[in-house]
């Protein structure tokens, strides 16, 4: 079993964002099981959401506690929240910022977990040029699925189609895009 | 058709399929994506001859409801919570005049203090007004039991509430077998009244029942409830026959065949419980579990059947009866009348808080050295509770207990599960 679990903020998109990945699991035939936490439903306050993705059904019901990928959509939440509570030595960590982890002074937080498997990513920024609308949890999928390899990005765009009407799908299509091929060039840079 | 959706989205398309007539609803989180889902497709004219009604509180949704069924046609509803409470007197109405009304309840929490958040209170508080009450495991199963309930409710005349958890399973993305019409259709027949009010042909429902003749009133709605207990397991039989799947009957034991140890629960957490029991299993312990899915009528053989050899059984429940501890261990223990076994009460996920593999694991190694309390609170903050008491035997006028335990601890957003 592979556990997702992402943070962000009340009108970030946190709980499309973990919907949509399952959707994009399901889609690979995987069995996937995406569920919020939700604090008071309130913009900005802090949200996260929570995917499973297997290959049998799956039974547990509680948070994600240890999750192999952390997905962050907003680094200020690292003030408020026990963000990196849980995550294995293998876990990926995914955030949306334009610096690296030495430039957001998260280095010593993350001591614990290959460095290989950290990723920054612009994702507000890929947002606002895709879709017009700081929302960064597309990109970050586009960029999840070609950090881990866990889904593809086919189904990242198959599932934004079922989750959002055609023009607005269109634009995060090419978010999700961009942001994927950003982050495989990466990988290959890392792999090389 | 296997899709990945949320589990109201999943039982909107399950009502849609069983045609229903009129729908009315309030809404009232976590069950409004229900009937949200529900009035667009109706909009869509995606069901054909249904009427949507939008009313004004959950009292008027219940007494809608009421009078169409008692018109003759399939009626639904879904509410929770302080939602429930409110139409309280009409859920009693609805039983007592016999009319087949399936509602849903997205289980959550009751207040004071106020909390949006899932557990058993609401459906609960209401388990005896003379309606079914069905418990579903997992949204495949709540899909299911709801097409179930218009059948066990339209041949027996008796309200059904179908309750699956709110949030866990209500905003859950899941992967769910939506059934075809025509297979519902097979299953579903066409809705024959017992009773209707028809100007044609008129009668009046509702009468005043005096010392004369009130308990043969109320003997019958006990006979009928009596009579579902052998009609909910033929019912899922049937349906196991028309789709090929288990879901609903009465209750549904896991790994108990040798089990020393057996822990009952309701609802979406049997599936947390099951894999602490294939690990624990592992390990070597003799443990099992039974979730109960029909609560009213109160599956006693059933249980007893599954029970009576255990050394010991454990009762996790999302619901307390204040002042006396567990509800659901009550008919546990009638099921074993005559039988000596160790039993333990398990207060858990109160308001939302979540039932852990871990917290499970310790709770259950507990009960195997029989080392827990009769009522036992999982993952009481017994710090926190202690600092309250002792800040109440100081002092006279302490203020508000919620506010107070808010206040010493802090923030919680910081916390992860």
């Amino acid at each position: 079993m592979f556990q997702i679990r992402i943070h962000g903020r009340g009108g970030q998109g946190v709980v499309t964002g973990a919907e949509m990945l399952s959707i994009a699991a399901f889609l690979e035939g995987h069995y996937a099981q995406a569920f919020p936490s939700f604090g008071s439903e309130r913009m900005g306050a802090p949200v996260m959401a929570f995917c499973r993705i297997d290959d049998k059904e799956i039974r547990l019901r509680e948070p994600v506690l240890s999750p192999d990928a952390l997905i962050i959509q907003d680094p200020t939440l690292l003030h408020q929240v026990d963000l990196f509570n849980g995550v294995p030595a293998r876990g990926y960590i995914l955030i949306n910022s334009a610096r690296s982890f030495d430039e957001l002074g998260l280095g010593g937080f993350v001591r614990g977990v290959q460095h290989y498997r950290l990723w920054t990513l612009p994702a507000t920024e890929l947002a606002v040029k895709h879709v017009g609308r700081a929302v960064p949890n597309v990109p970050l999928l586009g960029a999840f699925a070609a950090v881990s390899g866990l889904i593809t990005l086919g189904s990242v765009v198959a599932a934004i189609r079922q989750k959002f009407p055609t023009l607005i799908a269109e634009k995060n299509i090419g978010a999700a895009t961009e942001a994927f091929e950003a982050a495989s060039k990466l990988r290959e840079t890392i792999n090389a | 058709m296997l899709k990945q959706i949320e589990g109201s989205r999943a039982v909107a398309e399950a009502i849609a399929l069983c045609r229903p007539q009129v729908i009315c609803a309030y809404p009232i989180t976590p069950q409004t994506h229900i009937v949200e889902g529900l009035g667009e497709m109706v909009k869509a004219g995606e069901i054909a001859n249904c009427e949507y009604i939008n009313v004004e509180s959950e009292f008027a949704a219940l007494s809608v409801a009421i009078g169409a069924s008692a018109a003759g046609v399939r009626t639904y509803t879904a509410t929770s919570s302080q939602g429930l409470l409110y139409m309280a007197e009409a859920v009693y109405n609805a039983a007592g005049l016999g009319l087949p009304i399936v509602m849903t309840i997205g289980n959550r929490a009751i207040g004071a203090p106020i909390n949006i958040w899932n557990d058993h209170s609401d459906s609960m508080a209401l388990r005896d007004a003379g309606w079914i009450q069905l418990y579903a495991e997992t949204n495949q199963e709540a899909l299911d039991l709801h097409i179930q309930a218009f059948r066990l409710a339209e041949e027996l005349s008796c309200p059904v509430m179908v309750c699956m958890d709110g949030f866990i399973l209500t905003h859950a993305y899941d992967r769910v077998d939506i059934p075809s019409q025509k297979a519902v259709d097979a299953f579903l027949p066409r809705y024959e009244p017992r009773q209707i009010l028809d100007p044609s042909n008129p009668v009046s429902i509702g009468a005043m029942v005096g010392p004369e003749a009130f308990t043969e009133v109320r003997y019958l709605s006990h006979h009928k409830q009596l009579r579902a207990l052998g009609l909910i397991p033929r019912l899922a039989s049937a349906f196991k026959q028309e789709f090929g799947r288990d879901s609903g009957g009465l209750v549904r034991p896991y790994r108990t065949e040798d089990a020393e140890t057996i822990v009952v629960a309701l609802g979406s957490v049997n599936g947390t419980i099951q894999e602490v029991v294939d690990s624990m299993r592992e390990r070597g312990s003799r443990i099992g579990s039974v979730s109960i899915c029909s609560f009213r009528p109160f599956p006693l053989a059933a249980l007893r059947e599954v029970l009576q050899r255990a050394k010991r059984v454990v009762v996790l429940e999302k619901c307390l009866a204040v002042g006396l501890g567990g509800i659901v261990s009550d008919g546990v223990r009638k099921s074993l009348s005559g039988i000596v076994l160790n039993g333990y009460t398990v207060i858990a996920g109160l308001g939302g808080r979540a039932i852990t593999r871990g917290s499970l694991t310790r709770l259950f190694e507990d009960a195997e050295r029989d080392e827990l309390e009769q009522v036992t609170f999982l993952d009481l903050n017994a710090e926190l509770v202690s600092y309250e008491l002792e800040r109440e035997s100081r002092e006279r006028r302490t203020g508000p207990t919620a506010e107070a335990i808010l206040r010493r601890l802090g923030t919680v957003a910081s916390r992860i599960g």
